[in-house]
């Protein structure tokens, strides 16, 4: 039977995608397998039954150890074309990104990448995902009989089964000696935080004018119990916060419960990344700026007025 | 170092309007210029070039506006430029203009290097670095935000989302870079104006062997069903008063709203 296909080099991920899997291949008439490549995977196949896979390739080499696009697109085109996958759902990480678009090139397939969401509309398969920088939401049809779509992490749950059993499909895969080399891995420096998870953010853009003025935004936070993120500018051009803290289009994406932008003009880059906050409260000198057409509550003011107060009044009784 | 830079005329997204009952968005008289990464990588290729020697050609698939567009890459630094502005290939995907582009870097011919943004401004789906590597029979390199030339290759730093990954891979490579990469330059009048006198060439399907039916949007893999801006419905209530009133109404309307703790 053809299948779907479900590979991540990050194991919930697939877990997510194989919850999803198992919706889907009902509607589709489809079987669910994932594939695990890598020097020693075989350990790892009990768990991918249980949230789902009826079957799991084990590519297994040496030459998986390290992740190289153009031998892991080899050796997933070879577990596709093995089962007669029809759909490959893939995680929209930066190597789940590569690599959808290259075995997607061997496969003559069309594909999707950071999709928001997925469904069956009309017996075919929908996928979302932002278009024109965060302006709109396009959905999508692949045209191709094979389809590969990379999907956004956390876009489903990982739902696991009481009992899960499948078959596992060993494959002896020719690969050849990849022609990149990783020559060293370096920790990013900068902090292990994790503004996604956030229920309170406060975001700070070029509206902020000195890096010492970051301590009421930080005291500002600690009143109301929140993380600090911000635009691209202070962290990657003056450098004030990490990378991690950067919400947008090229950063993360968040779902906070209450979100404050400060000093934030509202350019589609960074709101990309809010528009799943419950509450947006935004504060601006200037009355035009874009973001208060998306806040629920807006503070026309100086920012070095209303914050330092608020803060204040959310710390005294 | 022969140096080949991908470029995509994309509209300029904080202009694009959407329209209120129907949520299209506007397109119309939006002005059209290159992606941010874009251009990260014609600036790569440039500096480059100044320091090695060589030759970078810009190379830019779109509408026939591209012929104003490629104006500012070869202001930039590219020493000359391929535009591919047939009408056949208007609605071309990623899978199309990868095999459109491959056709035009094989044409223009030897090449060292390929640079590519990671991804569009617009889009970001990130394929065509990797569908066009794998067309080209080349190894790729992706997310670089530092690229420096050893003996016989490149030595590439790739930003990964928990790690920086340090690769060796030698020519000729794909390489796409991340916008940390350089700060690019802004072109002066005089370069302006040197840029009208650069080569700039361009081909059509014919030109490069494609059929009308290989491009284009009846070649393409993707049906978009509809692309409409997401559903907002926000308060919009703008408090106002001096910086005590507004403070008070806030933490009043938070804390009705259940999402602050007071």
């Amino acid at each position: 039977m053809a299948e779907i296909l479900v590979f991540s080099e990050k194991d919930e991920i697939a877990f997510e995608l194989l919850s999803k899997g198992r919706e889907l291949k009902e509607g589709l008439g489809l079987g669910l397998a994932a594939a695990l490549l890598g020097q020693e995977v075989e350990g790892r196949s009990g768990q991918y039954f249980s949230y789902g896979a009826e079957k799991v390739y084990l590519g297994e080499s040496t030459l998986l150890a390290d992740f190289y696009v153009e031998i892991y697109a080899q050796a997933l085109q070879r577990m596709a074309e093995e089962g007669g996958a029809q759909i490959l759902l893939l995680g929209s990480t930066k190597r789940g990104k590569e690599l959808a678009s290259r075995v997607a090139q061997k496969l003559g397939a069309g594909c999707i990448t950071e999709a928001i969401d997925l469904r069956l509309e009309g017996g075919g398969l929908v996928a979302d995902r932002y278009a024109l920088g965060g302006n709109t939401v396009a959905s999508q049809v692949i045209k191709t009989e094979r389809k590969v779509i990379a999907v956004m992490p956390k876009t489903f749950e990982a739902l696991p089964l009481e009992a899960g059993k499948g078959q596992t499909v060993r494959l002896e895969l020719e690969l050849p000696e990849p022609r990149v080399r990783v020559v060293e891995r370096r920790a990013k420096e900068g902090e292990a935080v994790d503004i996604e998870e956030a229920e309170t953010l406060v975001c700070i853009g070029r509206g902020l004018g000195a890096e010492e003025d970051l301590g009421m935004i930080w005291e500002l936070a600690a009143a109301l119990g929140a993380e600090v993120g911000c635009t691209k500018s202070p962290a990657s051009d003056y450098g004030w916060l990490s990378e991690e803290r950067i919400v947008g289009l090229s950063g993360k994406k968040c779902n906070p419960r209450l979100y404050l932008g400060i000093g934030i003009s509202g350019q589609i880059q960074h709101t990309v990344g809010i528009l799943g906050s419950k509450i947006i409260v935004a504060i601006n000198k200037d009355p035009q700026a874009p973001i208060f057409k998306i806040a629920d509550y807006g503070i026309v003011g100086d920012l070095y007025e209303v914050v330092p107060r608020l803060a204040e009044r959310l710390t005294t009784p | 170092m022969q140096i080949v830079v991908c470029l995509k005329q994309i509209p300029d997204l904080q202009q694009i309007r959407i329209k209120r009952d129907s949520r299209e968005p506007v397109l119309e008289g939006v002005p059209l210029l290159f992606g941010d990464m874009d251009k990260n990588a014609l600036e790569e290729a440039v500096r480059i070039v100044e320091k090695e020697g060589g030759k970078v050609t810009a190379l830019a698939l779109g509408s026939p506006k591209l012929r104003d567009t490629i104006k500012e890459a070869l202001a930039m630094g590219a020493d000359e430029a391929v535009i591919l502005t047939d009408p056949a290939f208007q609605g071309s995907d990623t899978v199309t203009t990868a095999k459109i582009l491959a056709k035009a870097i094989e044409k223009i011919g030897p090449y060292d290097l390929i640079l590519c943004g990671e991804g569009s401004t617009d889009n970001y789906s990130g394929q065509v670095p990797s569908r066009l590597a794998e067309i080209l029979g080349l190894p790729q390199v992706t997310y670089v935000r530092q690229l420096e030339f050893t003996e016989g290759g490149l030595r590439a730093t790739r930003d990964m989302e928990e790690a920086l990954e340090i690769v060796e891979v030698p020519l000729p490579v794909l390489v796409s870079v991340t916008s940390e990469i350089n700060e690019p330059r802004l072109a002066s009048m005089i370069q302006i104006l040197r840029a009208a006198k650069k080569p700039l060439q361009e081909w059509s399907a014919e030109d490069l062997g494609l059929s009308a039916a290989e491009v284009g949007k009846e070649a393409s893999s993707l049906e978009i069903i509809s692309n409409l801006a997401p559903e907002q419905e926000r308060k919009n209530v703008t408090l106002e008063g001096e910086v005590d009133e507004v403070v008070e109404q806030l933490i009043d309307a938070l804390t009705r709203e259940g999402v602050i703790a007071r």
